[in-house]
């Protein structure tokens, strides 16, 4: 029964890890790996918060002050392409890599080269990307959807350098996802079936085939730009036959999922995290499976809702705005379940526990704006402006970010060994939770009252929320340096961790010593 | 069911509107000057509410519980982790909701569909970074240029009241009538929307794509370019000035004729002897009187064009002084006072009479061109 | 919900399987994005969803006047990026009756001193009427040269369907014309581009 497992245990036995820098550019430990791809995370997360810093200090007032249209153009594509391919996935893949073989009871992931090969694939593409910026031309300026024909035949010659680097960044996706697949089917602890699987474990598992679905079709629509730009063709050039709507059917039919991609394992982390500060089992642990197999499942029919402006026939527009809405349905199971986990249990709210409140909150907030932009009618109205900006910040910041640091708040003492400072995590979280609702809240508005996304300066009427959200989104960036702070002071020293500091924490993470040994689960566990 | 969704959103809106209603801090959407946008605010105001009552709910139950039942308190934790009724209804509950939201929704599509019965139909085209606006029937056509000066971008000079949202020639139609719009682009993917009237539609370079409008109320609607089409994306703004139908007859009856002019214009082609024949008739007429029939005008106060930087160097510098005048000084703007052809005529003369002999000739086209590009 | 004592573990799988099965995913799915290029055109051609109108219509059966109805046809015409040629439908609008075949023609005229070819690429709109459009005769069925200074009356010929639903009372068929031969002039890399023009 637990063949595979022994196998592995049987691999070899190395006392600790090597020295020195081969130890990380050679390592194929799931805990390096998923290390290296928390740190590399992180830094992305400081690089594109910085390009968020200089588009919101160009929004600061009306008026051209800091930088020329050209350059802020070339801001808010880096800054969402960095932040969503460079911070969020990362930082996931790097909780699945530490999480995965811990939780199910496996010693290392089920590819270990292949894992050591993806990281390191993605520093690569990173530098790639970020060097588009000093070429002649400037960096893509063409938004991180990359519409054609701008992308295409309008792109800067730095186009091909961000094509291979999306290129270079899907493979490493898609070697992660394999991994994250292969590790979950084979190398489960005995006992484990499916619907014993922690959630963090289930929601990675669909990630991770929503991945495998997506990441390809990504691929394709950048190597159709590479050919239109290079080799003639004429995918989504309408003076050669072709069609630049196609571009968005193809794009979107991948960025729909991605978006789930980017929140399916905070949900999975929420659900460890409430009921364990909630001293209470999660509420309705299948519902929540099925919720979740079911928002991945309708995310591949409702990426139209993305173009309800660009001409799509009214059954079009009918189909794709029923589909939207019914995401709500899942979506709302989730919401209920983790606030009926929390009645009645005995909560206390320690800096994980805050984070994940405040994701329930602001992610259900965004959650409702989504609704109202699945809306097709008035989605003619929120369509391109703050709105839509507002949207889906609430749903990635408190979302993916958020989740990220109440993971990373949450498993801090197993990783390190020792406990982080509660007070500067709790100041961390109230900074960050004032600062993104001043930022983001006043967007809203903004696009309610008229003001289109992408531009480099607005009319007066704007001017007041723009200063506003400035102010919060300064204050949002900055403590994010707090962060740093104390997760080095927590690697370098502090209170001891025991295994399982977390009184109401449940799962076979905890069962190992804190700091987690380099190699864990040599002899599987039984689950009963 | 539309009347009903309307009803419920203008109750609830009027709830929560005027706590909302502050001056400069616009918080909502406008309600809009035309019956779709008037459509979509009360489904916006409806699913608005909708959520916000979903939102105290499901928030008041969890606030509940973080007041209540905090280990601080002393509170036990129970040991429940499911409950199938509950579960089913929270899945039902939802659903039927979406079933409610989705019916005044679909009705609103469907009359936002219906371009048929149009009484005016304009085609919209989106250039980087400037609109144009042909009149489908009427056989004209203009370019609508943001007019707001880069000073006022670069802060060199205080900002007007329309900053970024005034345009040289706007797009007129005539009021109660329905407009439809025929919109495409020459390059990249633009945007058209008008917030006050609740219409937005991408303008797709070699697609053409239809929608409609009908305005209710006379007045100048401002709208912005949506969709992200290069450096000058936030540059480009929509204005439409909704006019009485009589005054929209007389605006169009002028914008053909104007058309007209410059097909004859355009049609004609001028040679340097016949510009520089007329030009000496209308010299005589209209400059001789201070710049004197040699050219050699009276300095200080009228200076010689004979051997003169403007008239031998800058062409544009030339035609600038003779269409818009020096300000400040006794040289007039001649561009209303002479027509397209006696302009170019004119300019050719200055430029090629007197020994100024240049060789450069300017066209009533290039002239009717650079009066209409401002 | 499962009780691990009584389910029997699922088979294990060998990690070579897994990998081969996600492998073939890969690359069903790439394959797939690039399937959604010709699904898409056949998806349009079905539907007409995207205003772009057919080829060559051969008409079967003898063209039937529907006498009790009448259908405005307008035509639109613009150029591409950098395209100096004058381009412009001869007739603005016209009213014909479903199942008659009308001539109409466009004039194109190439101001320049050089030999270039234009392409037209047509669309109509309402896209719902799409299918309903057929054209005999078009001169976007071909590429059209024309020598400096040289001028051309180009027709096109066409039928509106009697089907053609109740609701839909004008049709506007919109000719965008692209220079084929030079790419527009934007970034600095001069770019030859090859015609993979098959719509009508």
């Amino acid at each position: 029964m637990s063949a595979v497992a022994d196998t592995h245990a049987q691999d070899h036995h190395h006392h600790g890890p090597a020295k020195g820098f081969s130890r990380w550019l050679l390592t194929t430990n799931h805990k390096d790996i998923g290390s290296m791809y928390l740190i590399f995370s992180f830094a992305m997360f400081l690089l594109g918060g910085s390009m968020a810093m200089v588009i919101r200090a160009e929004l600061f007032q009306p008026g051209l002050q800091i930088v020329e249209p050209e350059f802020f153009n070339q801001m808010t594509t880096m800054h969402g392409l960095i932040m969503v391919f460079g911070a969020v996935m990362p930082a996931f893949v790097g909780l699945a890599n530490w999480m995965l073989p811990l939780m199910i009871g496996a010693p290392d992931m089920a590819l270990p080269r292949m894992n050591n090969w993806s990281f390191w694939l993605l520093p690569c593409a990173f530098l790639i990307l970020v060097s588009t910026l000093f070429m002649s031309g400037g960096a893509p300026n063409f938004g991180w959807t990359f519409y054609a024909p701008l992308s295409t035949t309008y792109g800067p010659p730095s186009t091909t350098f961000f094509i291979f680097a999306v290129h270079i960044m899907g493979v490493s996706s898609i070697m992660g996802a394999i991994n994250v697949i292969a590790t979950i089917l084979n190398m489960r602890a005995p006992g484990m079936t499916l619907m014993k699987m922690p959630l963090f474990v289930w929601t990675w598992l669909i990630t991770a085939f929503l991945l495998i679905a997506v990441m390809p079709v990504l691929a394709g629509v950048v190597t159709m730009m590479l050919m239109d730009i290079n080799f003639g063709t004429s995918f989504f050039d309408a003076s050669g036959g072709g069609d630049p709507v196609l571009f968005q059917h193809v794009f979107w039919f991948f960025g729909h999922p991605e978006v789930y991609i980017m929140i399916l394992p905070a949900f999975g982390a929420v659900s460890h995290i409430i009921p364990a500060f909630s001293r209470k089992p999660l509420f309705g642990y299948a519902s929540m499976v099925y919720a979740v197999g079911a928002i991945a499942l309708l995310s591949f029919v409702v990426w139209a809702h993305h173009m309800f402006t660009v001409g799509i026939p009214i059954a079009g527009q009918l189909f794709f705005m029923y589909a939207t809405m019914l995401i709500a349905v899942p979506t709302g199971v989730k919401v209920f379940n983790w606030v009926a986990t929390m009645f009645r249990g005995a909560l206390s709210f320690e800096a994980p526990m805050l984070f994940s409140v405040a994701f329930v909150i602001l992610f259900t907030i965004g959650g409702f704006s989504g609704l109202m932009l699945a809306i097709a009618p008035a989605d003619f109205q929120y369509h391109d402006t703050y709105f839509v900006v507002a949207h889906f910040h609430y749903v990635l910041v408190p979302g993916a970010i958020f989740g990220i640091f109440a993971s990373a708040y949450y498993w801090l003492p197993k990783w390190t060994g020792h406990m982080y400072d509660e007070t500067l995590a709790q100041t961390h979280f109230w900074l960050s939770f004032v600062g993104m609702n001043l930022a983001f809240f006043p967007m809203h508005f903004l696009g309610l009252a008229g003001m289109p996304r992408r531009i480099p300066d607005y009319a007066l009427q704007f001017a007041d929320f723009n200063m506003v959200s400035s102010v919060g989104a300064f204050m949002f960036g900055a403590s994010q340096l707090l962060f740093l702070l104390i997760v080095v002071k927590c690697v370098k020293g502090g209170e001891k961790a025991s295994a399982k500091p977390w009184d109401g924490a449940e799962g076979l993470e905890w069962t190992v010593p804190s700091p987690a040994p380099y190699h864990t689960f040599s002899t599987p566990p039984v689950v009963k | 069911m539309r009347v009903h969704a309307k009803r419920a959103g203008v109750l609830l809106g009027s709830l929560l509107f005027p706590a909302w209603s502050m001056a400069d801090w616009t918080l909502n959407m406008a309600p809009g000057v035309t019956g779709t946008s008037n459509e979509i605010f009360s489904l916006h105001m409806t699913i608005l509410c909708i959520c916000v009552a979903i939102g105290v709910v499901v928030f008041g139950v969890m606030f509940w519980s973080i007041f209540a039942h905090r280990k601080s308190q002393g509170a036990k934790p129970a040991n429940f982790h499911e409950n199938t009724l509950v579960e089913i209804l929270w899945t039902i509950i939802p659903f039927v909701i979406l079933v409610v939201m989705a019916i005044p929704a679909t009705a609103t599509l469907v009359d936002m569909y219906d371009t048929t019965e149009s009484d005016v139909d304009i085609k919209v085209t989106g250039y980087q970074w400037r609109w144009k606006y042909d009149y489908i029937e009427e056989d004209f056509g203009f370019f609508s240029n943001m007019s707001t000066s880069r000073d006022e971008i670069y802060n060199r000079v205080a900002k007007t009241e329309n900053y970024l949202l005034d345009v040289d020639n706007p797009l007129v139609i005539p009021v109660g009538k329905k407009v439809r719009l025929l919109l495409t682009a020459n390059d990249v993917i633009h945007s058209w929307w008008v917030p006050a009237f609740g219409v937005k539609k991408d303008a797709i370079p070699g697609f053409i794509n239809e929608t409609w409008t009908r305005v209710d109320e006379p007045g100048i609607y401002r709208g912005q370019c949506t969709e992200l089409c290069g450096k000058d994306h936030g540059f480009m703004p929509v204005v439409v000035k909704a006019v009485p139908q009589e005054e929209y007859d007389q605006w169009v009856a002028d914008q053909r004729e104007a058309a007209e002019r410059e097909r004859e214009l355009t049609e004609k082609d001028w040679t340097m002897e016949e510009l520089m024949e007329r030009g000496e008739k209308a010299y005589a007429s209209a400059c001789a009187a201070c710049h004197q029939a040699d050219g050699s005008g009276a300095p200080p106060a009228f200076p010689a064009l004979k051997g003169s930087q403007v008239a031998l160097e800058d062409m544009d510098a030339h035609l600038d002084i003779v269409v818009n005048g020096v300000s400040g000084t006794s040289m007039q703007a001649f561009g209303d006072q002479l027509n397209e052809v006696d302009l170019a005529a004119v300019i050719t003369y200055e430029r090629n009479a007197w020994g100024n002999n240049t060789g450069e000739m300017i066209t009533p086209k290039e002239v009717f061109e650079y009066k209409n590009q401002e | 919900m499962t009780d691990a004592n009584q389910t029997p573990q699922p088979p294990r799988r060998t990690n070579v399987r897994v990998v081969g099965w996600c492998m073939a995913g890969v690359l069903g799915m790439f394959a797939f994005g690039f399937a959604m290029v010709p699904l898409y055109d056949v998806f349009c051609e079905i539907t007409g969803i995207n205003g772009k109108t057919g080829g060559r219509y051969e008409s079967t059966v003898a063209a039937e006047r529907d006498e009790n109805r009448t259908v405005r046809v307008q035509f639109l015409a613009q150029n591409g990026p950098d395209m100096p040629w004058t381009f412009r439908p001869v007739t603005r609008s016209i009213e014909v009756h479903p199942g008659e075949p009308v001539t109409i023609n466009y004039f194109a005229q190439n101001p320049t001193d050089r030999a270039m070819v234009g392409q037209a690429v047509p669309s109509l709109s309402p896209s719902e009427g799409t299918l309903y459009f057929h054209k005999t005769e078009c001169f976007c069925f071909n590429q059209q040269p024309l020598e400096a200074g040289e001028s051309v009356e180009m027709p096109l010929i066409f039928i509106v369907d009697k089907d053609l639903p109740e609701h839909i009372t004008k049709l506007t068929l919109s000719y965008t014309l692209y220079d084929q031969e030079v790419a527009p002039a934007v970034s600095d890399n001069s770019r030859v581009r090859k015609t993979t023009n098959d719509n009508g």
